[in-house]
């Protein structure tokens, strides 16, 4: 093991304050603009309590009072999703995003909140995520039963087949592949969310019996051969989902379906 | 019945997904409303399993064992029939999710592989990964998004339930519910409504739990006429990773590897952990419990730890002890624990390989809910309740992975018991008669009435006052004049939540006034829990009294009952349905034989009485002078250390 490992990088010098500058909207389609906060420096904070600590007593550097910065947050434990904003032009979730660690890497004393910028943006730091979920519908992300009621054990599967499926199926609908991807906006491709569940409910003994269809929702207008290459995806994906090999995987098995569909109708 | 039948399902957790793909399976109308999106529910939390008797192991498990050891975990107090049920579904419910494609973790021959937990000697605990809960909750929200897409299912996500809508008779109509971001009410009309919201730990302030999790809703039940039961018991975890903003769950498997509990003897010490040495550490658990060392028991570990913090021994005199692996070599401990040691990492920012971790106590469960009958039925006719809302299954304590069965299998009674009286029950004239309005009218006053309302308190403020002194006083430790000293300050923040303005005066998706109707309503079941703890005198599970030590069956052996007044809650005790398994003593140091002995004894048909298994202290302890002295109950404790052969079973019981 590295000794350099021995302790992690600390912000050796802390501020005595930390900035918190929030690109704010009063509602869906307002203006945008940008009110900065000050609060005072504490040992692990991170975004969550900064914008906690604002919200009790929401009084800009300036001194004017105005209206608490609004903002999602559920799980605080990085596996809901919810609180996913663009923090110092980075995209992730901001329950996981140690105050500490954004000093260091950005130096200075300010930190940037953003609301992201690729849904529909209901106030301050609050998305509309609605698209996302109807992808999953799209793509009928789900296993077909002939009912819940009891029909005893599941098929069997190899655990190497469970890993690799599992891996997508930590996909918590966050928003961060599609924030990072050049290629989407207003629903011109569906992104790589929904074709990482394409994959997963394909790779599954029953999931497999309903392929087809999922994949015809891969070839329409929006569909996965809207993807560019660009791979921003796998590199914002807070799950390190295989993005982009779930892309590749399921770009084969489009073109083979395109190509020889027709004869198994 | 006229025309088509409609439910509404409030909470969109595991319990709530469950019972709306039931009904929507019937064929029925469902309503599913959700604070926030319900793939992002706090089921996502769960890590560790869903436990089924499957018995793929060829131990003789069965769902009986797993039965006799959930009842026994929760010292008795749970109604057995429901366990008993609850244990004898888990295996189908489990090979269910399997079917719906969940990616639990297999055996060498592709089948489901269990792993052992708290509370058993058995492979029990089926699980996908660390992330089992995640897993399960999505495996159900595919489903009821298939339904969706039929139009089944309507979703109402971004909604929190104000009240209920209750006829002239107290019977439950629907209800009436909130929309986040226009703070539009809605009304609901439904023929039953099933309450899923999960748990309360909001109340706390600062718990494992995530934001939505006020019991808000739950309350709101109680004040219209629904009974909360045993609300006292709460389980507090005892390693959590103190967090500005929340308690993050640290596993017991750190302790399990090697993991020693210690704080500096001199509080103040500020030196890095590191440069303090051994002679000025103090190892609290393994000084007092040498035999079993920080492998004490959950409760045990956590009763000690808050005590040493309690006393101002914690490091730097906070709320904080470490949790020390930094002597077992860091490549061991990456292999073994890995991916808990990241969850720290990430959130604290040190390397627990390298650096003591600081942990504390973490309220993680309400065992206490609405009351429902076998049938998951309320005392209010139209109301139904699954999930943590509820308080049937796990007595005083729950065992761990029991959470999330308890939550499929109540959705999966609540579902077909709500359909079987929605078909039975006669609309009348209350579509006609205004109840529906007039509700509605009532709630948007409450509403009008708060954002009106001015003065100098701050909501944010008493919510930090609120969970700070339900932390301190309700929740390891308790003390009756603590316990009145806490009830008093509720009814302070009572009275100064009327004195709050609200400070967001744009009202399109604010926050804060649905956050002043919650510090509301979890103020009102804040009560119910302080008051429940102060009127029981002894300790059960999760509830320990040091001036009551002992477990009062006599007295005690009795679900607490709070019913809503106006002024306090007004407590009752109902007998609690012990038919199937006679009570008997807690006491893990002979665990591995109670099970079999239970087993015996059923399929001899014959009663448990204390003959059989003479390993158990047989009921009767509580002809032991009450309010034995405390010297005593520390040596008997000792006593069950040294005696113990099998730990393995009580050190992990999430």
């Amino acid at each position: 093991m590295n000794e350099a490992n021995v302790e992690k990088k600390r912000l050796t010098n802390p501020p005595q304050t930390v900035n918190i500058s929030i690109k704010r909207r009063e509602k869906l389609g307002a203006q945008q603009y940008t009110e900065t906060f000050e609060i005072p420096y504490r040992k692990n904070l991170n975004v969550i309590s900064a914008l906690m600590e604002i919200r009790k007593n929401p009084v800009t550097k300036d001194g004017k009072q105005t209206t608490p910065p609004v903002w999602d947050m559920n799980c605080l434990e990085q596996v809901c999703g919810i609180c996913t904003m663009v923090i110092n032009g980075r995209v992730r979730q901001s329950c996981s995003a140690l105050v500490d660690d954004l000093l260091l890497a950005a130096g200075g004393n300010t930190i940037t909140l953003e609301p992201m910028s690729k849904f529909p943006n209901v106030r301050d730091l609050t998305v509309d995520r609605t698209p996302m979920f109807n992808h999953l519908k799209k793509v009928h992300a789900w296993v077909e039963l002939d009912g819940t009621h009891d029909l005893g054990a599941g098929p069997r599967m190899a655990q190497e087949d469970v890993q690799e499926r599992y891996a997508y199926s930590r996909c918590m609908t966050c928003g961060c592949c599609l924030e990072a991807c050049p290629q989407y906006s207003d629903d011109n491709y569906i992104g790589p969310q929904a074709i990482a569940q394409v994959r997963l409910f394909n790779m599954h003994p029953s999931g497999k019996m309903n392929r087809d269809e999922r994949l015809e929702a891969l070839m329409e207008d929006d569909g996965i051969t809207n993807c560019g290459n660009a791979q921003n995806c796998i590199q914002v994906c807070p799950m390190s989902i295989p993005l982009t090999r779930a892309i590749y995987e399921t770009n084969r098995e489009v073109t083979i379906h395109g190509l020889f569909g027709w004869l198994r109708k | 019945m006229a025309s088509k039948i409609k439910i509404a399902v409030v909470g969109g957790g595991l319990a709530g997904l469950a019972a709306a793909m039931k009904i929507a399976e019937a064929g029925h109308d469902v309503d599913l409303l959700s604070v926030v999106p319900v793939k992002r529910s706090h089921s996502v939390c769960a890590q560790g399993g869903i436990n089924g008797a499957v018995n793929t192991k060829g131990e003789g498990d069965s769902p009986f064992k797993h039965f006799d050891d959930s009842v026994y975990g929760g010292d008795f107090l749970a109604n057995q029939p429901p366990v008993q049920k609850m244990c004898e579904m888990a295996p189908s419910i489990i090979y269910l999710f399997d079917r719906m494609g969940v990616p639990f973790s297999r055996t060498k021959e592709g089948l489901l592989d269990f792993r052992r937990f708290g509370g058993t000697l058995h492979h029990r605990t089926a699980f996908a990964g660390a992330s089992t809960g995640q897993q399960l909750l999505y495996a159900l929200d595919e489903q009821v998004r298939r339904f969706e897409s039929e139009g089944k299912v309507t979703k109402y996500e971004g909604w929190e339930m104000m009240s209920l809508v209750l006829d002239d008779h107290q019977v439950c109509r629907g209800l009436v519910a909130m929309n986040l971001q226009t703070l539009e009410l809605k009304v609901f009309n439904a023929d039953a409504v099933i309450m899923a919201t999960g748990g309360p730990g909001l109340i706390f302030g600062k718990s494992t739990n995530s934001q939505v999790c006020t019991g808000s809703a739950v309350s709101a039940c109680y004040q219209q006429g629904a009974k909360y039961a045993n609300g006292e018991f709460i389980q507090v975890h005892p390693t959590s990773i103190p967090g500005e903003d929340k308690l993050r769950l640290m596993s017991e498997s750190a302790r399990g590897e090697g993991g020693r509990v210690w704080v500096p003897r001199n509080p103040q010490d500020t030196r890095n952990p590191q440069d303090v040495p051994e002679s000025e550490r103090n190892y609290f658990l393994e000084e007092k419990y040498p035999a079993y060392g920080n492998l004490v028991p959950r409760d045990i570990a956590t009763r000690e730890i808050f005590q040493v913090c309690l006393e101002g021994g914690g490091v730097n005199g906070e709320n904080q002890v470490y949790l020390d692996l930094t002597h077992i070599p860091a490549e061991t401990l990456t292999r073994k624990l890995g991916a808990i040691l990241e969850i720290y990492e990430m959130f604290v920012g040190d390397d627990p390989r390298y650096v003591p971790m600081r942990i504390f106590p973490g309220v993680h469960y309400s065992m206490g809910g609405l009351w429902v009958d076998f049938d998951q039925k309320t005392n209010v006719p139209g109301l139904f309740a699954a999930g943590e809302c509820d308080y049937s299954i796990h007595g005083a304590n729950r065992l761990g992975a029991n959470s999330l069965v308890s939550c499929v299998y109540g959705g999966f009674v609540a579902a077909p018991s709500a359909i079987d009286y929605a078909k039975n029950v006669e609309r009348k004239n209350t579509e006609t008669n205004g109840v529906h309005t007039s509700e509605l009218k009532r709630q948007q006053e409450i509403n009008n009435n708060l954002i009106k309302q001015t003065g100098t308190e701050n909501q944010y403020q008493l919510h930090e006052e609120m969970g700070k002194i339900m932390t301190d006083n309700v929740t390891v430790v308790r003390y009756n004049d603590r316990l009145k000293a806490t009830d008093d300050k509720l009814i302070e923040l009572q009275d100064r939540l009327k004195r709050i303005s609200i400070n967001d005066s744009n009202l399109w998706a604010t926050q804060a006034v649905p956050h002043a109707r919650q510090l509301k309503n979890m103020l009102e079941l804040a009560r119910v829990i302080t008051l429940g703890a102060l009127n029981r005198d002894e300790s059960r599970g999760a509830h320990y009294k040091p001036d009551f030590p002992d477990r009062n069956d006599e007295k005690y052996l009795k679900t607490t009952i709070a019913e809503w007044s106006g002024e306090a809650p007004i407590l009752s005790y109902e007998a609690v349905d012990v038919s199937l398994i006679e009570p008997r003593k807690r006491d893990y140091s002979s665990g591995k034989a109670k099970a079999a002995g239970a087993e015996e004894a059923q399929k001899a048909g014959l009663p448990l009485k204390e003959g059989g298994t003479p390993q158990f202290v047989p009921e009767g302890f509580e002809q032991k002078p009450k309010n034995s002295d405390r010297q005593n109950i520390v040596n008997e404790k000792d006593a069950q250390i040294k005696d113990g052969e099998s730990f393995k079973e009580i050190h992990e019981k999430d």
